[in-house]
């Protein structure tokens, strides 16, 4: 068994009590109790009402939660108000663990996924403890696509609110579909599902000491995916609810995001680079995926924040950016906030120029990612602006100009990352 | 009396001869020590270009921001700088040497007092390289955060972190060369201190409201409506 030393004794007796199984749901947490109850319910009546003959398992791995979470999971697993009237053919089990070392998504994964390969689980998906909109649908429609259409991943796609998820939609997605020509909507799910052949191989990778196996994992885990070339596809799950603690600090959301896809790049050189046919990921279920009720956001502080990096960042943008588009973005932040706008090729630019100092480390990586940081606020800004009237067409006619954008300033970032610029 | 100074100068040209002849083989035992080091020096430079580049000190000294600090100075890169270094090291021991074989008087203390200080300098060397890089590095690293963060000035306080690791990495260094060690010591704690005192008292006169604040949002007692805005923004980013 790979990596069974990070399972404990008592964890690894409760699993051999429980025998094969052919679906293992996770559940990660950490100080989740307000909302762990409902979700484990929720999976729960999701495997009893579409998985009544397989034979399952939910796995609660908890990073030291101190607010009672996993009593809450063992006592969400026994009463079930979802599906009191379901028939249960088999015993679902509910395990809760412990995993050691400070909280972190990729520790929790790494104890799903050993868990799972101990289990020889056919099928495993993943739910967040924050998804308190999960419905037992969604639970059919991410483990069906690997169960009986032999899918390796499925990723989620989610009705948002236009003015949600700005860091996915203005780079992460983007700069994933040019580079690795996979257009998925949400290549950092934090609900997902994946077949056994797909979690043994990322088990097996050399990551788990390193910071994307700490922390980004599951974006890790997506382009791990995409440049194996697995087979992936995405379910529509419905509306995702707003995080009732949304993360406060963007540097984090930076370096677990674009940090990320920019050591993949380093990685996975032959899979950016060789110009591969576009990866198929089919949607089941889609739907527009956008909502537009009003929604307070500060611009004005966002414009500030942009101007005031480009003021005082001035030497460090020095050694990371060109000189055209560095004198281009001085520009931007002396204009005022009404007429202020980081146009999509511009903004694809800079990030592909970003990408490539990351990869020749012209000053510490990490101090690259951050610096990134206020040029982004430019460019939500930018995004807000755009689509402050905009309906559900014209949100996603930007986004695909911006995705069109970014592949279309690709080969600047092949001449830069070949040292021919 | 011509006799005589004939005589005279004869044993004076034979004593000169004689002392020359003495003399020469030295020297040229000195020119083959000098040629012989020159050669070593060169073949250390080699191999230790070899070696570094097989370790790739480059990517290192790109990853710590040193070969950005170098080509700010239009100096050569990490690699070429210790090669050379290496080379002027070994062949200045050479030429110490060989001036050492011609028995000129008072200079052998010269060469033991140069090759006990070498380590010296060495480590010297090595703490102001390094102490430049880790001021370069840390003084990046609060300018991004202060910028991140929306301080003011994060440029002055970047500076300040600069400047502090410079007077201690110069302190040290002059304190491992025994050079004025006491002065740069005292001169070292003085500026630290007043530095300390001025940020004190900045943080204290003009950084009140900034406390108050990150207070109250910690202790939760007083939530404005800056902070709700703060948090609008972050929610959707």
């Amino acid at each position: 068994m790979p990596d069974g030393s990070i399972l404990s004794d008592e964890f690894i007796r409760e699993l051999i009590n429980v025998g094969e199984v052919d679906i293992l749901v996770g559940v990660p947490t950490h100080n989740d109790a307000r909302t762990v109850g409902q979700v484990v319910q929720g999976v729960r009546a999701g495997l009893l009402k579409y998985f009544p003959r397989a034979r399952s398992v939910i796995i609660n791995a908890d990073g030291s939660s101190r607010d009672g979470t996993r009593d809450l999971v063992r006592a969400a697993s026994i009463n079930d108000t979802f599906g009191s009237n379901l028939p249960a053919l088999r015993t679902l089990h509910s395990i809760s663990t412990q995993y050691e070392g400070p909280p972190a998504a990729g520790a929790a994964l790494h104890t799903i996924l050993a868990a799972a390969d101990l289990l020889q689980a056919k099928a495993c998906a993943v739910v967040s403890p924050e998804s308190t909109s999960l419905e037992p649908e969604w639970i059919e429609r991410l483990l069906r696509p690997v169960i009986r259409e032999g899918m390796d991943l499925v990723l989620p796609v989610y009705r948002r609110h236009k003015f949600d998820g700005l860091l996915i939609r203005n780079l992460v997605y983007p700069l994933t579909r040019a580079l690795y020509a996979c257009s998925v909507r949400e290549p950092y799910p934090s609900d997902y599902a994946f077949s056994s052949n797909l979690g043994t191989n990322f088990l097996n990778q050399d990551l788990w000491t390193q910071e994307q196996g700490r922390h980004g994992t599951e974006l890790w885990l997506t382009l791990v995916a995409i440049a194996g070339r697995y087979k992936l596809s995405q379910s529509f799950l419905g509306t995702r609810g707003r995080l009732e603690a949304p993360p406060s600090d963007l540097v984090k959301a930076m370096r677990e995001t674009a940090g990320l896809l920019f050591c993949s790049l380093d990685c996975y050189s032959g899979a950016w680079k060789g110009g591969h046919e576009p990866l198929p990921v089919p949607c089941s279920g889609c739907q527009p995926a956008v909502s537009l009720e009003p929604m307070r956001v500060n611009r004005k502080r966002l414009h500030q924040m942009f101007t005031f990096g480009i003021s005082q960042l001035e030497p460090v943008f020095s050694s990371i950016l060109s000189g055209p588009t560095h004198e281009e973005l001085k520009r931007l932040a002396s204009l005022p906030e009404t007429e202020f706008a980081l146009p999509g090729p511009l903004w694809a630019r800079t990030v592909y120029e970003f990408a490539a100092a990351y990869h020749r480390a012209v000053i510490g990586r990490d101090h690259v990612v951050q610096a990134l940081v206020p040029l982004f606020r430019g460019r939500a800004l930018t995004f807000l602006q755009q689509n402050r009237e905009a309906s559900e067409t014209e949100v996603e006619n930007n986004l695909e100009e911006l995705c069109q954008a970014f592949e279309a300033e690709k080969p600047s970032l092949l001449q830069l990352w070949d040292g021919e610029k | 009396m011509w006799n005589n100074f004939i005589h005279e100068l004869t044993r004076a040209a034979e004593e000169i001869v004689q002392g020359f002849a003495r003399f020469l083989p030295r020297v040229l035992e000195m020119l083959v020590i000098v040629l012989v080091g020159l050669v070593i020096a060169i073949l250390l430079r080699g191999i230790a270009r070899s070696i570094l580049k097989l370790a790739r000190f480059d990517k290192l000294s790109e990853h710590t921001g040193a070969t950005q600090l170098l080509r700010g100075a239009a100096l050569p890169s990490l690699t070429e700088l210790v090669s050379r270094f290496v080379f002027w090291i070994a062949w200045l021991g050479f030429i110490l040497v060989g001036i050492s074989v011609l028995g000129v008087a008072g200079f052998d203390e010269h060469v033991a007092t140069f090759f006990e200080f070498l380590p010296r300098l060495v480590v010297s060397l090595f703490i102001l390289f390094f102490g430049l890089l880790a001021a370069s590095f840390f003084s990046r690293a609060v300018l991004l955060g202060a910028v991140n963060a929306n301080l003011p000035s994060p440029r002055i306080i970047s500076w300040a972190v600069r400047t502090m690791i410079i007077l201690f990495v110069l302190s040290m260094a002059f304190e491992e060369l025994s050079i004025s060690s006491r002065t740069v010591v005292v001169a070292f704690g003085m500026t630290f201190g007043a530095l300390m005192f001025g940020l004190a008292l900045a943080f204290g006169l003009g950084g009140k409201d900034l406390a108050r604040r990150y207070l109250e949002k910690k202790f939760g007692s007083d939530s404005g409506a800056e902070t709700r805005e703060h948090e609008d923004e972050l929610s959707a980013l």
